[in-house]
């Protein structure tokens, strides 16, 4: 007969020894995504990889230095649509909107938003846009990206906003200060980090995504700056090139990959960063 | 205005004795009835505050102590289902019942809270942000000014090296000490404290009590507190709730020494609450 102290410790043993491993279940393929990118990739990584552009079928050399540039640039464009957006959507959610019935069905709304399938955003932005237009354009990438960055960044804002201690309120309104100048100067400063954040990590997650760009921003094997046409894009270009029957091809997409992944892991850091330095800020 | 002792209303409230100079009242609240949703938190309490006095409310939590504070300012307003009615004459004017803006009340009654919450900028900033809200100063005039506002609160020795990092950097006490630095930069009238003690140290408290009696010559001031000894210490007149209810008010001396109600002298006692 074992006492039930006896007991209590089994099965906390157990219990962390069965936390443990489901933990080192999920780190383990991450660990290998990670390791067959580095391996596969930093090889593949040299200079001319962001100074030239993308090699014609059949020639060697080139680089990705096109898809680089357009991938900035759908990024920024997004971003230029989508965090605006967001954060007034965001910041009317919490402040103006807390209380409201028509708050909960749009915070509703946003959550279905959040978890859409990427492809379908694609094909919204392909039937509105693309369709209309009559061609495939970076313009119309940037659209469909900023549609999956926007409930991304409402998300965040809202719930940042929500964090600042009511009691900050009532001090700024017991000033006699009014609620739009309580909104910009004191509760946004409060959450500008977790704001900030949310932005950086909705980067992030629509860095990599490729279905709503294949409908969209297509592809273009030349340099091109213009948001009226088709734009050269890393995600895209992976999937061409991985697909590609030419080995010279395929170690490019590795490259590619890798610098994606890079990319990812800096904005994620940057993110931790910015939530470190001022975690205690309210 | 009324001078305390020919007032008329709240006859079944004592007239606070021994007054030898007139005090005029700043705020008269005359039946006031305040609700949260259903629930009737504040009953029929009438109370004249007088002006360049230190007012204390004490009584056991959920009395509606801080509550009543909070209808001075209309700090309710902004929970939807919050609603006071009765009267509040301040200088002869009906806040509830105003038109006026009530950023220009709340500029006239200021208030502090429970917990220090000075604002996610500097120190400077901090006191400057109520300034700017009714004033455009120039920068040495603003410089003075926040100087000024830093040393009633006896802060400035701490604080003039870094005025211009964060105010969260600063100690509980010191971000307390801020924040009434905060109230009285925009020249209120009124300073309403809402338990400004309750999470302070004993030394910061103490400072607090020294501020506290530093502000009555240019502040009416009123203040909510759990801890009956600093009633005792820093007001002039002590007002003791219960249920809703205003109980008994009086000088402060009167009410721990010869409360005329058994309710009071049981919470003084210590007998509940």
């Amino acid at each position: 007969m074992i006492s039930r102290y006896q007991r209590r410790k089994l099965i906390n043993r157990a219990n962390l020894t069965m936390a443990v491993l489901t933990t080192a279940f999920g780190v383990f393929w991450l660990l290998w995504i990670l390791w067959t990118t580095l391996h596969y990739g930093a090889s593949a990584v040299n200079w001319a990889l962001f100074t030239q552009d993308t090699p014609p079928p059949g020639s060697g050399g080139g680089g990705l230095r096109n898809a680089f540039v357009g991938s900035l640039i759908l990024l920024g464009l997004a971003v230029t649509i989508g965090a605006p957006v967001g954060i007034l959507a965001g910041t009317w959610l919490a402040e103006f909107a807390a209380r409201r019935k028509l708050g909960a069905i749009v915070r509703f709304l946003n959550d279905i938003l959040l978890s859409a399938p990427s492809i379908v955003i694609g094909l919204f932005a392909y039937a509105i846009i693309v369709d209309p237009l009559g061609h495939f354009s970076a313009f119309a990438g940037g659209v469909a990206l900023a549609l999956i960055l926007i409930p991304v960044i409402v998300r965040t804002t809202d719930e940042m906003l929500r964090l600042v201690p009511g009691a900050l309120r009532e001090a700024a309104i017991a000033l006699g200060t009014p609620y739009w100048k309580l909104v910009t100067r004191i509760t946004w400063r409060a959450s500008a980090s977790g704001i900030l954040t949310g932005v950086l990590l909705g980067i992030a997650r629509i860095s990599g995504e490729t279905a709503p760009l294949l409908f969209t921003a297509l592809n273009n094997q030349y340099s091109s700056v213009s948001l009226n046409r088709p734009i050269a894009n890393l995600p895209v270009v992976i999937f061409q090139f991985a697909m590609s029957p030419y080995t010279h091809w395929q170690r490019m997409a590795w490259a590619g990959a890798f610098v994606a992944v890079v990319f990812i892991l800096l904005l994620n850091i940057l993110a931790r960063l910015i939530v470190r330095r001022h975690s205690g800020g309210i | 205005m009324t001078a305390l002792p020919q007032s008329q209303h709240n006859t079944h409230v004592p007239v606070p004795d021994a007054i030898t100079k007139p005090l005029n009242i700043k705020v008269d609240v005359q039946a006031l009835n305040f609700f949260y949703g259903q629930f009737h938190a504040i009953k029929n309490v009438s109370i004249q505050i007088p002006e360049h006095q230190v007012t204390a409310f004490i009584g056991p939590s959920g009395c509606g102590k801080s509550t009543l504070l909070r209808t001075f300012n209309r700090m309710f307003e902004i929970y939807p289902d919050q609603r006071a009615n009765g009267k509040i004459i301040v200088d002869g004017e009906d806040i509830l019942s105003s038109r006026k803006d009530v950023a220009l009340i709340r500029a006239k009654i200021g208030m502090v809270f429970q917990k220090p919450t000075p604002f996610p900028m500097s120190i400077y900033n901090n006191i400057a942000f109520g300034i700017r809200l009714y004033n455009k100063l120039s920068k040495a005039e603003m410089d003075s000014r926040v100087e000024a506002c830093l040393r009633s609160a006896v802060l400035w020795n701490e604080v003039k090296d870094k005025l211009h990092q964060t105010g969260t950097s600063l100690s509980g006490g010191q971000q307390q000490r801020l924040c009434i630095a905060r109230a009285v930069a925009i020249k209120p009238e009124v300073v309403l404290l809402d338990e400004p003690c309750s999470a302070l140290d004993p030394i910061s408290t103490a400072k607090i009590e020294e501020m506290i009696e530093e502000l009555k010559t240019d502040y009416t001031v009123v203040i909510v507190t759990h801890n009956m000894q600093q009633a005792a210490r820093v007001s002039d007149r002590t007002a003791f709730m219960y249920l809703g209810e205003l109980i008994e008010f009086g000088d402060t001396e009167t009410i721990f020494t010869k409360p005329t109600k058994t309710q009071t002298e049981d919470y003084i006692t210590g007998r509940f609450g």
